[in-house]
């Protein structure tokens, strides 16, 4: 049932790791199995930063997830950032390491969001290439994540699991599924989200994401909701999870908070919430 | 054809229509869906601004600095994806920052919060002994150079910056009297500490960061009793990597 060929995570929850939680996670993590970290906040040369997960990695799995290598610009991949990541999975050795559906790098600026691009067959080559690229400098497979989007391109010209699910052929890579991020998506969209995951190649799945967004509206009226992993998981995207791993098996799954982050026994809750319903299908 | 090099500037000029062929649901029109992304960037850019300059934010109040980031990262967008170094133009841009000339010493506290930023950040080197000076033999100290941890950092200011970073930090902070001051950045673990120097020592110690040798480097002190002082300071403070003498 378990599928431990695109990430060594357990099937377990993590969290996003906050400095402010080292002594808590350090005194009992339960029910957390695993950390994750977001690659750049540690490509400094040195410090607490890098101690402390130094530390943290000598008993947790860490799933390393990079925010910044903009797989799916027009430019080239950032060669001295491919550089960056490279040397950082080469002392970490993360069971995982994933990415975005998404650019956020264009003409030498760096935005600090992940930003949507059509899933055409072109795009679908370039993304490709990048993935291929990656793959190739860390000499390991990686996982590609479904964005949150809040717009369409009226080039598009499949659906966006049909473009992942290319990627995943062409390049041997895994894919990383935001639960949170299908609702938010397919709320946007006006789409079903369980159709959605029931179309989903969840075998291809390595990792899974759970987080909160911000419920606002279009200037039409419409439901728009903004991925902003400020607050708890709503229940919507709880009931999606649950659908997602009785079809799936049980998964990595990642509580996402990183925007007022609330104290450790808030985010270990939320990670319970998690565990308690994935034994229920792995047995 | 949706171009990045298109949407990367309507993304910062709200003043630019979205992109061409950018749609709602199923094909309705984009109303204002393009904005979610105007203001995630312009609000986690801002974010990162104040997380990387918490005293010139206090200083100049929060609406101020909002309206100045706002105009800050649209001129200098990151230009790579470490925002902990996120800012290194601030202290120049403030310098030509009409609305800020009546706040002088800004670019300068500025300049310490960078450095302070860049100490944290900074590699680890174990210091030498506290003693590793007096090991050296007398009539050879004055060819000693000594080679400075990374995390170690000079900032020289013609204001109190000292006094104004501390006064805005500190709860029992005295307030801020004007005179020139030299801050030196220890860093003896994880956090980094910024010292006032002792005054006159600022032109000796930026020598001795330039690896000019101990000798000429006392130079430029005014008074040789600052000497023991500032090498207790350096030596202690964790300042000192290694020191070399090469003899005459």
């Amino acid at each position: 049932m378990l599928d431990h060929s695109f990430s060594a995570l357990p099937p377990a929850p993590g969290v996003g790791y906050k400095a402010q939680h080292f002594s808590s996670i350090l005194a009992d993590a339960e029910p957390v199995r695993w950390l994750e970290i977001h690659a750049e906040n540690y490509m400094g040369g040195g410090g607490r930063p890098i101690a402390q997960i130094r530390h943290l990695a000598e008993r947790f799995p860490i799933s390393c997830h990079g925010v910044g290598l903009s797989i799916g610009g027009e430019s080239p991949l950032d060669r001295e950032h491919l550089a960056r990541l490279k040397h950082l999975v080469g002392w970490l050795h993360p069971a995982s390491f994933s990415e975005h559906l998404a650019w956020s790098t264009h003409d030498a600026a760096f935005l600090n969001d992940l930003l949507p691009l059509p899933c055409t067959a072109a795009t679908l080559n370039r993304v490709a290439l990048h993935v291929d690229q990656v793959q190739a400098a860390l000499g390991r497979r990686m996982l590609l994540e479904n964005p949150s989007t809040y717009l369409a391109f009226a080039e598009t010209e499949m659906s966006e699991i049909a473009f992942l699910t290319g990627i995943a052929r062409q390049t041997g890579c895994g894919l990383l599924l935001d639960v949170n991020n299908v609702h938010v998506s397919c709320t946007n969209q006006q789409t079903d989200p369980y159709e959605y995951i029931n179309t989903f190649p969840l075998h291809l799945v390595g990792e899974i994401h759970l987080g909160g967004h911000d419920a606002q509206q279009d200037d039409r009226g419409a439901p728009l909701l903004i991925d902003s992993h400020g607050q708890p998981v709503t229940d919507p995207v709880w009931q999606l999870y649950a659908h997602t791993i009785a079809k799936g098996g049980a998964k990595p799954t990642l509580i996402e908070w990183d925007n007022d982050v609330p104290d450790w026994p808030t985010l270990a809750a939320e990670a319970a919430r998690a565990a308690a319903l994935m034994p229920a299908i792995s047995a | 054809m949706t171009s990045q090099s298109y949407f990367r500037a309507a993304v910062l000029d709200a003043g630019l229509p979205p992109p061409e062929g950018l749609t709602g649901p199923h094909g309705m029109p984009l109303g204002n869906r393009f904005n979610v992304y105007r203001n995630n960037v312009v609000m986690s850019l801002t974010e990162a601004l104040q997380s990387s300059f918490p005293v010139v934010q206090k200083l100049v109040g929060e609406e101020f600095f909002s309206a100045l980031a706002g105009l800050y990262l649209r001129q200098h967008p990151p230009s790579s994806p470490l925002l902990m170094f996120y800012g290194d133009a601030m202290p120049a841009f403030l310098t030509n920052f009409p609305p800020a000339q009546g706040l002088g010493y800004l670019p300068d506290m500025a300049r310490l919060e960078l450095a302070l930023r860049q100490s944290y950040h900074a590699a680890d080197a174990a210091p030498v002994a506290a003693t590793a000076l007096a090991e050296i033999a007398p009539d050879l100290l004055a060819h000693a150079r000594l080679h400075f941890t990374p995390a170690t950092r000079l900032v020289r200011s013609r204001w109190p910056i000292h006094a104004i970073w501390r006064f805005n930090m500190a709860t029992d902070a005295p307030k801020p009297t004007m005179e020139a001051q030299d801050v030196l950045i220890l860093r003896p673990e994880f956090d980094p500490v910024p010292q006032l120097l002792p005054t006159g020592t600022g032109d000796t110690l930026a020598a001795l960061f330039e690896g000019v040798p101990l000798g000429p480097a006392i130079e430029a002190l005014p008074d040789p009793a600052a000497l023991g002082p500032l090498l207790t300071l350096l030596l202690q403070g964790c300042a000192v990597h290694s020191i070399s003498v090469e003899a005459p």
